[in-house]
């Protein structure tokens, strides 16, 4: 007990070293790697993905899953660039994308607790629905032009800077404060920890677990729209294959994050940490000229490590 | 062939759950164990069959020393054990289910499934049984299973049967088929033991009891030399003491009433108590008190009934509904429905308050820590700090933390779920003591509890359950045992 105590706590920090030391050894082979241009353009890269992350987070603390991010990203994206086409202002547009994201996220929530659907083949079906729909919608074309390119704030959004800032990168930086103060602050994150503890004791103590399960899948799917009209700004176009895979980047950096698949235990700062080492991985690499095909691999290979020490310690403080 | 086990000893750590237990059974007879929930039949049994080790004492089969070394040792030289939780594969079919592990291959290793066929069907045949052997087990109701796990003991030529509760889940018509099955099969010279709760199969189909309490063997007799009242005094005879706490019962209105309960494994239960009050509520494991609380309680449905709460009906929709309404529940199984295990003793404590620690929109950290360390100071839970995990604690001290919760959300009517199971003397008395102080405060407590001198110690009034089924309320005051313990085993 006392040892455990006054022993640092490695396995709290180990994504935090792991970044360090990434950085570190990028940096020492390549120089460029810090200079501000590139860590600003690292973070803008990061922040799609961290968005979708925080989400995750929640999800994935109550032991669930959300496979269904990507394409909520792509069908809201599609949404938010035909209204705003169509003459819709870009701002209620946007608003309209969110709102939609929250929506389809809420129907997840709802097939996992109403449907008792689990959460792995409820969002894999949605994931199947929202991406189908998004090609239906599109007509497998990219929606672009019009007031697309003419539109301040559209474009602002996610290629505009704020005091040298990319603004994606500040909303992220909101949404992060946001969501820790949620989960770490607030008697919904007490909720969602106990939820994902112990399901049975957090319903006995009268945790309205359904409730709280849909207000969690109902946060992933509007961080996963606001991803989607970030996405979508910075590249002047909504792609309908869009945020392909983009889960799988999400659940990586969450659990690189030390969240455990198994619910109970993760925290939003490591997620956060997740999300810029995965960034930090891609860039590096860009950097360092290696084949985006390789990328792949070592991102696979730094998943696998980063669990298994996560899982080591944890097993040596037992 | 004759086992006999005479001076066995097993203890858990410092738990001494047998102490010198002389038990035997002969080919062609049925021999009882009787005893309440936790006297020590399981482990008996458990030892015989290599489940468990013995810690002294011997077993003699044939007069020969012998220990086996598993489960599946004891199968080969002819013991089989069916358990009550019977381990079958529901999903798999009865052919799949019986020949497990002892599949009957052809010359290139694939499976013989004619061969395997016609055996299983020639041993259900042996026991009148004509169950469709293609079937899933999950589709067979629990006698027919109970058959299958019967047939399985005779594919391993068993000589001894042991069988734990087998009549628990079956309906009287599968019952009386199960004892023409036991009957035949004593003819053809198998022992049986027969672990049972119901008093009226002692003289149906068993020659010998042994009845065992408190991790000893009492006595044994002949059926047909022993009555009732002797058996039941058997199991509960022993001095109960001071050894619970004193309290004088001030007794106020009516806190919570409920009319004719029905629901899964409980019918027409019907109950008051007052505050102030301690509502004992006996009877044996399944007999339905825990499910007739967690229907109460939201957790469960309800399928008819009324509850009235100061007099005014109504009804829970889930725990939060009830918590809302000053209802607090400590569950039987404090690690899988109590606590969050792997969360700290505050998390813990806090849990079902914590809509009331909200200060704007955060939780007020420095509210929620005081009455943390406050309810822990007057529950005397021994712990370093209020953010160590709650798995770290002993049992009494989880237990302890499990009822600061409901203490904390300012419960006025707490059902207590075997409230000191697996919990050490010591903190059990503390239990006991901060019962009486809620009850002192006017706080209505239901106890259930197998526990009978807690029951009758620590309740006002006791309601005693038998399979679903209310057998009566009784004063606590002046109530023996014996009186309990009759109406739990379905006596009149």
């Amino acid at each position: 007990m006392d040892k455990t105590k006054k022993k640092f706590d490695f396995s709290k920090y180990m994504a935090l070293i792991a970044l360090i030391i990434l950085v570190i050894g990028i940096t020492i082979m390549n120089p460029q790697f810090i200079a501000p241009n590139n860590l600003l353009n690292l973070l803008r890269q990061a922040s799609v993905n961290a968005l979708i992350a925080f989400g995750m987070t929640f999800v994935i603390l109550t032991a669930g899953i959300d496979l269904s991010v990507g394409s909520i990203l792509a069908f809201t994206g599609a949404i938010i660039a035909t209204l705003i086409l169509g003459g819709t202002p870009a701002w209620l547009a946007g608003l309209i994308g969110l709102a939609l994201g929250a929506v389809l996220g809420a129907v997840n929530g709802l097939f996992i607790t109403w449907g008792k659907v689990t959460p792995f083949i409820a969002t894999l079906a949605t994931m199947t629905i929202w991406r189908g729909a998004t090609y239906v919608f599109t007509g497998g074309n990219p929606v672009t032009g019009g007031k697309m390119n003419t539109s301040f704030f559209f474009q602002f959004i996610g290629q505009g800077y704020l005091f040298g800032i990319p603004f994606p990168v500040i909303i992220t930086l909101v949404a992060f404060i946001i969501c820790f103060i949620l989960l770490h602050k607030t008697a919904f994150g007490r909720k969602t920890f106990a939820l994902g503890g112990n399901e049975k004791a957090a319903f006995i103590a009268g945790v309205k677990t359904k409730k709280v399960l849909i207000i969690i899948y109902t946060i992933s799917g509007l961080l996963a729209a606001l991803a989607g009209f970030i996405l979508t700004s910075r590249l002047g176009s909504a792609q309908p294959d869009a945020g392909m895979s983009y889960e799988m980047d999400a659940i990586a950096s969450t659990v690189i994050g030390g969240a455990s698949l198994a619910g109970g235990k993760g925290r939003m700062s490591g997620t956060l940490v997740g999300a810029l080492l995965i960034a930090s991985l891609s860039n590096g690499m860009n950097l360092l000229g290696i084949n985006s095909f390789y990328q792949q691999i070592v991102k696979g290979v730094v998943i696998l490590i980063a669990v298994m020490i996560d899982s080591q310690t944890r097993k040596d403080s037992e | 062939m004759k086992i006999e086990m005479t001076g066995i000893e097993k203890a858990f750590g410092t738990n001494k759950v047998l102490q010198g237990v002389n038990f035997d059974v002969e080919s062609g007879e049925v021999h009882a164990l009787m005893g309440e929930n936790g006297a020590g039949k399981s482990t008996l049994m458990n030892i015989l069959t290599g489940l468990l080790k013995k810690d002294a004492g011997s077993i003699k089969v044939d007069g020969q020393e012998t220990t086996y070394a598993s489960a599946l040792d004891a199968e080969h030289h002819g013991i089989s054990f069916i358990h009550q939780e019977m381990n079958n594969f529901p999903q798999m079919s009865v052919i799949d289910n019986m020949f497990l592990n002892k599949e009957i291959k052809n010359k290139i290793g694939l499976m013989n499934q004619r061969k395997m066929k016609k055996q299983a069907k020639s041993y259900l045949d042996q026991l009148g049984s004509h169950i469709n052997v293609d079937n899933k087990i999950a589709d067979l109701s629990v006698g027919e299973q109970q058959m299958v796990e019967i047939a399985k003991s005779l594919m391993t030529d068993a000589k001894f049967i042991i069988m734990d509760e087998p009549t628990a889940a079956l309906t009287e018509n599968e019952t009386n088929i199960l004892f023409k099955t036991i009957r035949d099969l004593k003819k053809k010279g198998v022992g049986f033991i027969y672990i049972s709760h119901r008093m009226e199969e002692l003289w149906k189909i068993c020659d010998r009891v042994t009845v065992m309490r408190d991790g000893i063997s009492v006595n044994t007799y002949r059926t047909q030399d022993v009555k009732e009242e002797q058996i039941v005094h058997d199991m509960v005879g022993r001095d109960i003491g001071d050894y619970y706490p004193k309290r004088n019962p001030d007794l106020g209105p009516v806190a919570l009433k409920a009319e004719k309960l029905s629901g899964n494994k409980f019918t027409d239960i019907s109950f008051e108590v007052h505050e102030g009050e301690i509502l004992g509520f006996s009877g044996l494991m399944g007999a339905g008190r825990t499910e007739t609380m967690r229907a109460l309680f939201g957790i469960d449905k309800l399928k008819s009934g009324k509850i009235y709460l100061h007099g005014k009906e109504i009804k829970f929709k889930d725990p939060n509904d009830a918590i809302k309404h000053g209802i607090g529940f400590l569950t039987e199984d404090r690690k899988s429905e109590g606590l969050v295990l792997d969360q700290s003793l505050e998390d813990n404590i806090a849990l079902p308050s914590i809509d009331g620690f909200r200060k704007r929109l955060l939780i007020d950290q420095k509210s929620e820590d005081e009455m943390v360390n406050m309810l822990m100071k007057r529950l005397t839970v021994k712990a370093q700090s209020a953010k160590v995990s709650a798995s770290s604690l002993s049992g009494g001290n989880q237990q302890k933390v499990v009822l600061a919760k409901w203490v904390g959300s300012g419960s006025r009517i707490l059902i207590l779920d075997e409230p000191t199971r697996g919990v050490d003397v010591g903190a059990k008395k503390e239990i006991y003591e901060l019962m009486n102080q809620l009850t002192a405060r006017h706080v209505a407590i239901i106890m259930i509890s197998s526990d009978l001198p807690e029951v009758l110690s620590m309740s006002d009034r006791i309601e005693v359950l038998y399979e679903g089924k209310q057998m009566g309320i009784i004063d606590a005051k002046g109530a023996t045992q014996e009186q309990v313990m009759k109406l739990a085993t379905g006596g009149k």
